[in-house]
């Protein structure tokens, strides 16, 4: 059912108290800031104001300077306010600060510029959003930031965008596989299959029409590029096999 | 003086071959920038607060709360008290916030209070819409009357489909920047050039919300798009609310639709269900047609059903429409407008007198050519006839067609069916700049767009022919209103009035280069040519310039010549068949496509590879709207039930089987010039994968989408489970 912003459901109510720990912790007679100050580690009054690394820095941090940040990868218990926490993206060490409730997508798109990955149905159908985590090509619409960061005694999944396929002004065998058997349109939908394709081909270097088919089944192209994505993604397993000294 | 008539086809070195889309590698790596990817500094996020009732008066709005929300900065009205909507997800309130997230915070704090009012979201027929209907257009031509008395057969059928969404995958939306009173907007739109001028543009949008715009501050650009299909041409509320909130914040905002909105209120196409008598001897001839028809559009009218479908001229016809004004969101134009309607409804009947009379429908189409009037006569050939029988070779329709009903044991039938369609297409006015600078370089700027259908690349296609240059010799500059103004892409208009007001521009630019070097070349500049990046002398390759040395002569000048649309370039209405091959298992009531072939006219094909593309693409969104696509109402809420993609169903990869596209060249088609080509293959799908599951199961599943369980309903009637 399509959301109705202007009506309060009783399940966003109950949605809303689950989201404030101060609640819990007020029972036990602590405000919230001192109740993340005990849970969490000390030196956590960091500013949390322009903590990002890398290029592409927008803007300041979304984050109210008088707000203490949790840091993900010391403390077990954070948010709901803002968390440092260092994501490891495109095999660089990347700290962001943000709430834990904001999706990696979000995280790529909105605070780090890597706007490959598209934003379409936000609900784990269309495989637009497709990165490679630890190898396996996932949704980031529907993958918290959080949980793909640095934690108390787990390091930093490893995220590959498609920003990392390739230098910049040169194409990774995959990306050109769709340029010259025109299997993209409006092309919005292209990142996220081609890191699907990419993540298959990593796994099963030969791959049939048949198992393009049944690999890609979870991205949607509204244009209606499917016959040249097939031969796209076979085309460039053949050249990736060959380049490897594998079968042509 | 070069010509500007399209070069012969043994003359052409780029247009007709298969080139890649200039802006493909953008695309494939994730470089492209488009709308919804464009982070400003400062910018600010916007979301909207919508309508929970389908039809309401607004009595109240209030936006303390959210004002005071984390990190809100502007807040903008744009349905006021006492204002009625309409429809579930009209835009009431927008905010803008730091984050998305914090923008959604504070929607969620701005309390609306509504008077709700009678609504009508869902109906079975008009009879049941009492007080919502209206009869759009009753007519009659000939005698039906007669026409049924001298029938040898009469079949009365029901046919329809359902509304369907336009589900771009780049939401509808906009970033707003201010600079004093100057605006930039990076649009999704179909129209770049259209957007700031003209009614509901920024210009009078912005003026009266008390912004005084006017169109020459307001910039466009939209250098790629995710999709429009015809959803696309108006700045739209949230494009103008997002202005209103950038101005509001002083800061940079972006606002796009949520999958929800874009599913329910952005766009969709409008539904068409008829009830048609059919009369023919028994020689195949249709003797006579009735259709009594309905449809929606949402609130407003809508148009009226134009049936039968091609099949017109001469034929004695008595039709009635009658439109639905319900609370849905309103449509827009759907790919082809109309037709696919029009065609479903016609070729499905076609197709069960056909299979009354036991007659092959390919031979029942060819019977009845005669009632396509220009259709099949225009253009020196015999455009339907031919795409017929290429079409048959292709399927090998003789060797796998059979009578109605798949008579093989087994739960698994298999059946062909076919379609036939039209499109007009007249190209749009656009104007085109060609600059030749002294080092060589070459640019080309329209205020154009690009939707996916590979403009960009006809502009650098023709422009390079034109001036004999590589492809990559050209600069396109498209997608941005600074540029000399170009049409809006819609109706397959586009390719038209691009490629002729290239063609002109550069061909303008060309002569004004060899009357520069003619001197040089010791020739008249009408004894020149440019082939291969050399200005030569015409017949004798040896007396030439490179195409570098040619513009060294113009010294510290450029060259810079416009060009507009030229229709004797262009022409317009062309034709398609399509046959579907599918396999519906009796069992579970799934229908899968196993083959789909499509032949094709387009007259002057400029790229062969995107133009196929073209068709591809057309084939898969027909079996999209014949097997997944509905947009589900329900009356008790109100409410669009499946505005998501995962029940707002898209054909997959694996659901499409086996595409064949052939495009009908040269003679004949080749020398019309050139014709867009969006629209047509778009026209056939519902009705040949209609006809062939009808010619599967030996029974009609009356409407679209061709689900399991309207499968089953229909065997549950007769047929071969």
């Amino acid at each position: 059912m399509a959301k109705q912003p202007g009506k309060e459901h009783p399940e966003e109510e109950l949605r809303k108290e689950d989201a404030q720990p101060d609640k819990s912790a007020r029972s036990i007679g602590l405000g919230r800031r001192e109740f993340v100050k005990m849970a969490g580690t000390a030196g956590m009054a960091v500013s949390a104001v322009g903590v990002l690394a890398g290029e592409g820095i927008l803007k300041a941090e979304p984050v109210a300077p008088s707000q203490d940040v949790t840091d993900a990868a010391t403390t077990k218990l954070v948010g709901p306010g803002p968390v440092r926490m260092t994501l490891n993206i495109n095999g660089k060490p990347t700290t962001v600060t943000l709430e834990p409730r904001v999706t990696l997508l979000d995280t790529l798109r909105d605070h780090l510029d890597l706007t490959g990955a598209k934003k379409v149905c936000d609900r784990a159908t269309c495989g637009a959003c497709t990165v490679i985590i630890n190898g396996a090509a996932m949704y980031s619409c529907t993958v918290l930031a959080i949980d793909v960061a640095e934690r108390p005694g787990s390091p930093a999944a490893r995220i590959e965008t498609i920003e990392s396929l390739a230098p910049e002004g040169q194409l990774h065998p995959v990306s050109q596989g769709f340029v010259d058997n025109d299997g993209q349109q409006c092309g919005f939908c292209t990142p996220g299959f081609v890191m699907s394709a990419k993540a298959y081909i990593d796994k099963h270097p030969h791959p049939t029409y048949d198992e393009v088919r049944a690999s890609l089944g979870g991205n949607l192209c509204r244009c209606g590029t499917y016959m040249g994505v097939r031969h796209a993604v076979v085309e460039a397993a053949g050249k990736m096999a060959a380049g490897k000294g594998g079968r042509a | 003086m070069a010509d500007f008539k399209w070069p012969a086809i043994d003359k052409r070195s780029l247009i007709g071959k298969r080139i890649s889309r200039l802006d493909g590698p953008w695309k494939a790596s994730g470089s492209a920038k488009y709308t919804y990817d464009i982070n400003r500094p400062n910018m600010l996020y916007g979301r909207m607060v919508t309508s929970p009732h389908a039809h309401a008066k607004i009595t109240n709005i209030d936006t303390s709360v959210a004002e005071k929300m984390p990190g809100v900065h502007a807040v903008d009205i744009i349905h006021p008290v006492g204002q009625e909507v309409l429809w579930a997800g009209k835009e009431i309130v927008a905010v803008a916030a730091e984050t998305d997230d914090q923008a959604r915070d504070a929607m969620r704090k701005v309390k609306i209070d509504y008077e709700v009012l009678p609504y009508l979201v869902a109906y079975d027929t008009p009879q049941k819409a009492e007080g919502y209907t209206r009869q759009l257009n009753e007519a009659t031509q000939g005698d039906p009357d007669a026409g049924f008395k001298s029938a040898n057969a009469v079949v009365d059928g029901f046919y329809g489909l359902p509304v369907i969404t336009h589900c771009c995958l780049e939401a509808h939306g906009s970033v707003a920047e201010w600079d004093g009173d100057k605006l930039t907007v990076w649009a999704s739109t179909q129209s770049v050039s259209g957007l700031a001028g003209g009614q509901g543009g920024y210009a009078e949008s912005l003026t009266a919300k008390g912004i005084p715009t006017t169109a020459p501050n307001v910039r466009v650009i939209t250098p790629v798009m995710g999709g429009g299909f015809g959803s696309k041409f108006a700045a739209d509320t949230w494009g103008i609310s997002a202005a209103v909130l950038a101005k509001k914040a002083g800061r940079p905002v972006k606002m796009m639709l949520d999958r929800d909105q874009e599913l329910s209120v952005a766009g969709s196409r409008p539904s068409l269900y008829a009830k048609v008598k059919i009369g023919a001897k028994s020689d195949g001839t249709i003797t006579a047609w009735q259709s009594e028809s309905w449809g929606t559009s949402g609130p407003a009218p809508g148009g009226a059903a134009n049936l039968p479908y091609i099949f017109q001229t001469g034929l004695p016809f008595k039709r009635r429409h009658t439109t639905v004004q319900t609370n849905i969101g309103p449509a827009r134009a759907w790919r082809a407008p109309g037709h696919p309607q029009f065609c479903l409804v016609t070729m499905s009947a076609f197709e069960d007198m056909a299979a009354k009379l036991n007659m092959d429908p390919v031979q029942f189409l060819l019977k009845n050519m005669q009632y396509a009037g220009e259709r099949n006569k225009g253009f020196g050939t015999k455009d339907y006839e031919q795409e017929l029988a290429k079409a048959s070779e292709l399927m090998d329709w003789k060797m796998k067609w059979h009578p109605r009903g798949d008579r093989t044991p087994g739960p698994i039938k298999r059946g062909l069916g076919v379609s036939v369609h039209t499109w007009g297409g007249r190209a749009n006015d656009s104007t085109c700049n060609c600059t030749i600078h002294s080092d060589g370089s070459v640019e080309v700027s329209m205020g154009t767009q690009d939707l996916g259908v590979g403009a960009r690349t006809v502009v650098g296609i023709v422009a390079g022919e034109t001036l004999g240059l590589p492809l990559e010799a050209v600069k396109v500059n498209i997608g941005d209103s600074i540029y000399p103004p170009a049409g809006g892409s819609g109706g397959s208009t586009t390719s038209g009035g691009i490629s002729s007001a290239t063609r002109r521009a550069t061909n303008a630019a060309l002569n004004k280069l060899l009357d520069q070097v003619a001197p040089s070349l010791g020739v008249p500049a009408d004894q020149l040519e440019a082939v291969g990046g050399k200005i030569q002398v015409i017949g004798n390759p040896g007396k030439s310039l490179t195409w570098k040395q040619a513009c060294a002569k113009l010294g510290p000048a450029t060259i810079s010549e416009m060009g507009q649309t030229d229709r004797s370039l262009t022409s317009v209405n062309v034709g398609g068949v399509q046959m579907a091959e599918v396999s519906v298992d009796t069992e579970t009531g799934v229908v899968r496509m196993e083959k789909m072939v499509a032949v094709q006219d387009c007259g002057l094909i400029l790229d062969l590879k995107t133009a196929e593309s073209q068709v591809y693409g057309g084939m898969i969104m027909g079996i999209t709207y014949a097997l997944f696509e509905e947009k589900v109402m329900d009356q008790q809420t109100g409410q669009h039930l499946n505005a998501d993609m995962e029940f707002y169903k898209l054909a997959g990869i694996g659901d499409i089987g086996e595409l064949v596209v052939h495009m009908m060249q040269g003679p004949g088609y080749d020398d019309r010039g050139v014709i867009g080509l969006g629209e047509p293959p778009t026209i056939s799908p519902g009705a040949a994968i209609s006809n062939a599951v009808a010619n599967a199961i030996g029974v009609r599943v009356p409407t679209l989408p061709l689900t399991a369980d309207k499968v089953l309903a229909a065997l549950g009637k007769g047929g071969m489970a």
